[in-house]
């Protein structure tokens, strides 16, 4: 059943895809938009999406390679469902954002080097600053801001994001 | 602006300097004998003003970047204040923070603009660390050698590829202190459309692109006793190799060449012109039959390896239409490999071929399995220039003084023709001194063809052979080639024959001459001058006059396009995939008993309509329920791009697939592997 829900995936987002392409009329001028519109499909940019978008557009890979690199939005890893952007500025900095980073990791089990959950449901990243600062150490679960962070709400919410343990308020 | 200086002049370090239409300050400072160091300047490249090596300082204005900053009337330029020298130290100081330091076991050490550079302002000391990361290095093709710990991000290559070729195999990659320049993804030279030219090498100012050195395994054949180390020098290296013994470029080396591998080694010593006359017979009886037949026309040369990798990779509806003649280096490697080791009486596995050439793509070329035969290749060694010229060095030979020697016989001599073919149009005028003597049956006195020769990215010509008139062409730079081909589809320029060079200037330009030259175009447009004065020099001007020619004929091939010839002298092409191992996964069978089916959607085939043909495919395993048992992906070439469009099911390609015949084939080729499958 999970692999037919995959496929069925796969085969829409391809049509997508070309979708995209026909929308910006194959003008590498909009390569920019494309990639963005890929990336809300796939979540990421898989290597042989951008081999193709090259192609459709008959620019060189290493031109689509070159933009889908310079962007900080752009990932060419595939990113989870949820994104977990543990705040790093400076106010949470000094107040210990490095142990809820590590909490959080420690919590959905992420080895070394490792940002996405194998299941592809989490990935986490660190951000310069979120504006939060007045709520150091904070972090963000998609679009919800979490304040006032320490190791046991980091696991409380964890827990509440796998399905288990109580809600935890957002900002 | 001071008001004292003439009319259209500007003054650079207190001399007056009228302008003539200077592109940029590098340029009119050239006039007042004031070299600027640059980085990312090169004159036939579009100019990307980022290295900030040149900076100059103009009056009223401050710090200028000279590569890219316009002369304008009574501007007051100096280039060496102590803001200039300042700027360019520190800016010099930051590149080698970068750089890898181990200069004296670099390909380039001593023949590197960066330690030049670093060298004539007088860097003592780098106070910053050293780059901590090592990037590996790309050594996957016989060609280049790339060390991105040795890049300085001036951004040469990224533009020689995109410009001379239009093939665009490089890229700024990442941000900030990340940067790179690399290939699509991060893959290896081999793993990209490179063809391998080298351009790229030709303009780097340091040691991240170089020659991939086969000068080790040249050392080990010649001090071999046991071996009959067999050389044949290209026409374009000969008035390129003095250059880096002092002498200028164009001069005409080629007997100190001679006697400088007799030195070294060599048993014998040939010349790559006597099997570039073999290639004027064999091409042009070639397009003589196919002019009569009126068939496979445009007849397009062959010679240049990186033309033909860019044609079986792009041109699949052209390779009929490339000669099927070997070029000039694989001509002689045959004729050493098959003739000659018979008359030294040697066995075919003692003899070692080496050649000489201007080009890094001649090491693939050589490497090719049609030109290898029961393992043995027909050139076992290619070595260009840069190392022959480090052969010569390290055997301490005095270059300049050599007396010279004659190549060897009874094969050693090439005609005027054959020489010319290391310069742009060169190949064409050989062919038409011989096309126009065998069409009209009359002795051509006037063997110059001027037309044809120049520098000019595409030039034409019209040819009267006896009342049927033949259109030429001559291109250089694939970009330049791309265009005319594109020109050529659309039916807007017609053409019999068509000359392509990859490198601008032809061989002269190639990736493996020598290097660093403040004024490239300059050397390129006398090294083709010193083949020509090579040409006029000659005694034998056409190929059909060259005795050792009629010799080989006669003894071997009895005449040309024989089945000999045929057999020893000529090759075939094939479609080839430019990117590899990359399938988009669009539809994933669960069953373990499924079937496989890839559609191409590579540039050929996604023209024809691949993606549409890939759509209908999806919609027929759904007709016919058996989505969960048949894998659909999209792929990126399956080598086959003339019958396209193609799709592979399983192990077997199909090709020539339409809408048509689509639903038959599933039903006989998917269908029944499902059903047999079943029972």
């Amino acid at each position: 059943m999970e692999i037919e829900k995959e496929s069925l995936v796969l085969s829409r987002q391809f049509e997508k895809v070309n979708a995209i392409l026909r929308k910006y009329s194959h003008n590498v001028d909009n390569l920019i938009a494309i990639l963005q519109e890929i990336q809300s499909e796939y979540r990421y940019l898989p290597e042989e999406i951008l081999t193709y978008v090259a192609t459709a557009l008959q620019v060189s890979p290493a031109h689509v390679y070159g933009v889908a690199t310079f962007y900080a939005q752009f990932s060419l890893e595939p990113k989870g469902e949820h994104i977990i952007r543990v705040c790093d500025g400076t106010a949470c900095h000094v107040k210990g954002s490095a142990q809820i980073l590590k909490a959080v990791r420690e919590n959905l089990g992420l080895r070394e080097g490792e940002n996405t959950t194998s299941d592809l449901m989490f990935t986490v990243e660190t951000v310069a600053c979120i504006g939060a600062c007045a709520l150091a150490p904070a972090l963000m679960v998609d679009e919800e801001v979490y304040g006032q962070m320490d190791e046991e709400k980091v696991q409380q919410l964890v827990d509440h994001l796998l399905g288990e343990g109580e809600k935890v308020d957002a900002v | 602006m001071n008001e004292k200086i003439a009319k259209k002049a500007v003054v650079v370090d207190g001399q007056e300097i009228i302008l003539n239409g200077e592109k940029n300050i590098l340029e009119v400072a050239k006039k007042a004998n004031i070299e600027i160091p640059t980085f990312c300047y090169h004159s036939d490249l579009s100019v990307y003003g980022a290295c900030r090596m040149c900076l100059v300082e103009v009056e009223g204005r401050g710090l200028m970047p000279a590569c890219s900053t316009s002369p304008e009337a009574g501007m007051v330029i100096k280039t060496t204040t102590s803001r200039v020298l300042q700027a360019r130290r520190m800016i010099v100081e930051f590149y080698l923070a970068n750089h890898e330091r181990d200069c004296t076991v670099c390909e380039r050490n001593l023949n590197c603009r960066l330690q030049a550079i670093a060298a004539s302002l007088g860097i003592d000391e780098v106070r910053f660390g050293e780059r901590e990361e090592k990037l590996p290095r790309d050594t996957s093709t016989f060609s280049l050698v790339r060390d991105p710990n040795r890049c300085i991000l001036c951004g040469d290559c990224v533009r020689a590829c995109k410009e001379i070729e239009n093939i665009g195999i490089y890229d700024f990659t990442q941000r900030g202190s990340q940067t790179k320049v690399e290939p699509a993804f991060g893959k290896k030279l081999s793993e990209v459309e490179c063809v391998y030219c080298g351009q790229c090498s030709v303009r780097c100012p340091t040691g991240a692109l170089v020659v991939k050195s086969e000068v080790n395994s040249a050392w080990e054949a010649v001090l071999d006793s046991d071996l009959m180390v067999v050389a044949q020098i290209a026409p374009a290296v000969r008035v390129a190799i003095g250059e880096a013994f002092g002498l200028p470029p164009g001069e005409i080396t080629t007997g100190k060449i001679v006697a400088a591998l007799k030195k070294i080694g060599f048993d014998r010593v040939y010349d790559t012109a006597f099997s570039a006359d073999l290639t004027v017979i064999e091409e042009a009886e070639e397009f003589f039959r196919r002019l009569q037949k009126g068939e496979r026309l445009p007849q397009f040369t062959s010679c240049c390896p990186s033309w033909v990798i860019y044609a079986e990779r792009n041109y699949p509806f052209y390779l009929e239409n490339l000669s099927s003649a070997r070029s000039p280096q694989q001509m002689f490697g045959s004729v050493i490999k098959n003739f000659i080791y018979e008359a030294e009486n040697t066995p075919r596995e003692k003899i070692v071929s080496v050649s000489i050439m201007p080009c890094t793509a001649k090491k693939f070329e050589a490497r090719r399995p049609e030109f290898i035969h029961d393992e043995i290749p027909d050139v076992d060694i290619v070595l260009t220039a840069q190392e022959t010229i480090r052969m010569i060095k390290t055997a301490n030979i005095d270059f300049k003084e050599l007396d010279p020697l004659p190549f060897d016989v009874p094969l050693g001599a090439g005609s005027g023709a054959g020489v010319i073919f290391g310069v742009t149009g060169g190949v064409t005028e050989a062919v038409l001194r011989y096309a126009y003597e065998r069409l009209t049956g009359q002795e051509l006195k006037e063997v110059e063809f001027k037309g044809v020769r120049g520098m000019d990215s595409t030039r034409e010509a019209e040819v009267d052979f006896g009342g049927r008139k033949v259109k030429v062409a001559i291109v250089h730079g694939l970009a330049n080639a791309q265009k005319l081909v594109k020109d050529m589809r659309s039916g807007e320029r017609y053409y019999d024959f068509v000359e392509v060079m990859n490198c601008p200037g032809g061989c002269i330009g190639g990736g493996g001459m020598p290097l660093e030259y403040p004024d490239y175009q300059e050397v390129l447009r006398r090294r083709a001058e010193g083949l020509y004065n090579a040409d006029r020099l000659s005694v034998v001007r056409k190929a059909q006059d060259n005795p050792s020619i009629k010799f080989l004929y006669e003894k071997w091939l009895k005449e040309a396009n024989s089945e000999i010839a045929e057999h020893h002298l000529h090759t075939h092409y094939y479609s080839r995939r430019r990117i590899s191992d990359e399938m988009i996964r669009i539809q994933e069978a669960k069953s373990a008993q499924k079937v496989d089916i890839a559609v191409c959607v590579g540039t050929s085939c996604y023209l024809k309509g691949s993606y549409d043909l890939l759509q209908e495919l999806l919609e027929l395993t759904k007709e016919y329920g058996v989505e969960d048992r048949v894998s659909v992906g999209a792929t990126f070439c399956l080598e086959r791009c003339t019958e396209g469009p193609n799709i592979r099911i399983n192990e077997e390609v199909f090709s020539g697939i339409s809408k048509d015949n689509l639903r038959q084939i599933f039903e006989e080729a998917v269908l029944s592997k499902l059903v047999a499958e079943t029972h």
